[in-house]
């Protein structure tokens, strides 16, 4: 119990309206996020599971694209906070409608909203967005580009299973070239001391990725070998335009997880998936509820991290709109 | 921090020491004895003060009596351990949108369920009342404790909302400008309570 205490000695300062990536992030921003979060885990086992820092604020979930677990999340941790959400997706709004996505966040701003949660396809559209508006802006999940709080809630994990995240090697495994939860966790990972294994077909896997830090691999025994912590990423049949691999079937052959391919891994090898699982695509079953999965407490601590999250920009100083000259 | 000097001494290590000593024999007397009895801490310097008073407790109840026991001390003071919890009231603070950026949370620790127990709150210093308001309305959403009295070590006067404490360490009389710091061994490696005033323009640091 001590040990708790002298943590509350340490100050640390959150200052930045939005959360739009982990690479406008320092070390220091992301472990005052994790240390945030690990403080709202027990408030979800609580009988009464809320408290009123959020109060009076209201949320948005502004999502141009379908999601159910990072939404959920989303709405719950706003909730357990206090804070009033509004749903609002694609297929129900004036944007079928054609209103462009300026408007729509304008006529958002006009109902005095002060948090925007944003998912879209394209690449910088929260950006954007945040560059405008006087609400706070998080990222949902931009295109390929950065997944924040997924990556965070997988620093979270990895932190509370094995206690550190300086020196570990993790692997990411699978559709590189597709995955913001790639982007964002090579960001994170190596701002806090983690070597990071990319792998994949090589038509999954971005040219120059090297330029990130990161080692790249088409060889799955390579990653698995050197590998703390295996992060499987989905295969997403929505993104690809063009046929990167040839079948399913052959993705598995070479890539997918089973039992059998963990041998060569080490003995306390932690796997993750951000989901939704492909079961029987790049996991299997038996591995996906097997003892090394920690995709449940993922989800669990996604919770804690988009609570914390929601907290820290919230508190944020507001630029006057004056000042911010636009 | 900077822009405060100090003013004057208020009480050393000793002092601090005899009034955790008599605090925790009056909750011991009101409470007569450690059934059901629970202490809650608020962080940071409540909750060391709270593990300070449930040891004193603890030391008190064990002590042999004179009479029945004939010198050994009975099977049920040896097996009323006090429990001690942590309380983060961050997120219950009124001020909450009106300073920022906002606090560092921290976690609250009750490993025990405080319905119908007997607790009693302890904080470092009792100013305008607004820390123990949020306390009470976090301990509301925890459960349904029997009562809740509160224990403090300095009362420096200055209610903003209609709170007293049961138990008072030493009332000092300040004003509202002034400081009081509370430093104790386990965080600041120091033992003392000290009046500071806030400091001449000129020692102040120019930058805004």
């Amino acid at each position: 119990m001590t040990t708790t205490i002298d943590q509350a000695a340490k100050t640390a300062q959150w200052t930045k309206k939005d959360l739009l990536g982990l690479r406008e992030l320092s070390a220091e921003e992301i472990q005052l996020i994790l240390q945030t979060a690990e403080s709202f885990r027990e408030i979800s086992l609580r009988p009464i599971k809320k408290v009123p820092a959020l109060r009076g604020k209201t949320v948005v979930n502004l999502f141009f694209e379908p999601s159910t677990r990072t939404r959920t999340s989303f709405e719950l941790a706003a909730k357990r906070l206090s804070a009033d959400i509004v749903n609002i997706s694609t297929q129900a709004s004036s944007l079928s409608k054609g209103e462009t996505v300026l408007d729509t966040v304008r006529n958002l701003e006009a109902l005095k909203v002060d948090v925007l949660v944003i998912r879209h396809a394209a690449a910088g559209v929260p950006h954007l967005i945040a560059k405008r508006a006087t609400a706070s802006v998080i990222n949902a999940g931009d295109g390929a580009h950065e997944h924040p709080t997924q990556a965070l809630l997988d620093l979270f994990t990895i932190q509370e299973k094995k206690g550190r995240i300086e020196g570990l090697t993790v692997a990411i495994l699978g559709d590189i070239v597709h995955s913001r939860v790639a982007r964002s966790n090579i960001w994170g990972l190596t701002k806090l001391g983690a070597r990071v294994i990319v792998c994949g077909p090589p038509t999954l896997l971005p040219p120059h990725i090297e330029e990130l830090g990161v080692t790249a691999t088409v060889r799955a025994e390579e990653a698995l070998r050197a590998a703390d912590v295996l992060m499987l990423l989905r295969i997403q049949h929505e993104r690809q335009e063009a046929q990167l691999v040839p079948s399913l079937r052959e993705y598995r052959l070479r890539y997918g997880i089973d039992r059998a391919r963990l041998a060569p891994a080490k003995p306390d090898l932690l796997i993750m998936h951000p989901g939704p699982i492909n079961r029987g695509v790049e996991l299997d079953s038996d591995v996906a509820d097997g003892p090394f999965s920690v995709i449940l407490d993922q989800v669990t601590n996604g919770l804690a991290v988009r609570m914390a999250v929601l907290y820290l920009v919230c508190g944020a100083p507001r630029v006057d709109e004056e000042e911010s000259g636009s | 921090m900077n822009s405060f000097r100090e003013k004057s001494k208020v009480m050393d290590a000793e002092a601090i020491r005899r009034a955790l000593t008599r605090t925790a024999h009056e909750i011991l007397e009101r409470h007569k004895g450690t059934a059901q009895l629970a202490l809650i801490g608020i962080r940071t310097r409540g909750a060391l003060l709270a593990q300070r008073l449930a040891r004193e407790i603890e030391t008190i109840e064990s002590r042999p009596s004179d009479d029945a026991h004939g010198g050994l001390p009975s099977e049920g003071e040896a097996r009323h351990p006090v429990q001690v919890g942590i309380l983060d009231i961050t997120l219950y603070r009124d001020d909450l949108s009106r300073i920022a950026p906002n606090p560092v949370v921290h976690a609250t620790e009750i490993p025990f369920d405080v319905t119908d127990l007997h607790l009693v709150l302890v904080d470092d210093v009792l100013f305008t009342g607004r820390t123990i308001r949020a306390a009470l309305n976090a301990l509301n959403d925890l459960g349904r404790p029997k009562t809740i009295q509160l224990a403090v070590l300095i009362d420096r006067g200055h209610r903003e909302l209609p709170i007293r404490a049961d138990y008072v360490g030493k009332n000092i009389p300040t004003h509202p400008k002034e400081h009081v710091e509370v430093r104790l061994n386990e965080l600041d490696e120091q033992e003392e309570v000290v009046l500071e005033v806030p400091a001449p323009a000129e020692e102040r640091p120019t930058a805004r």
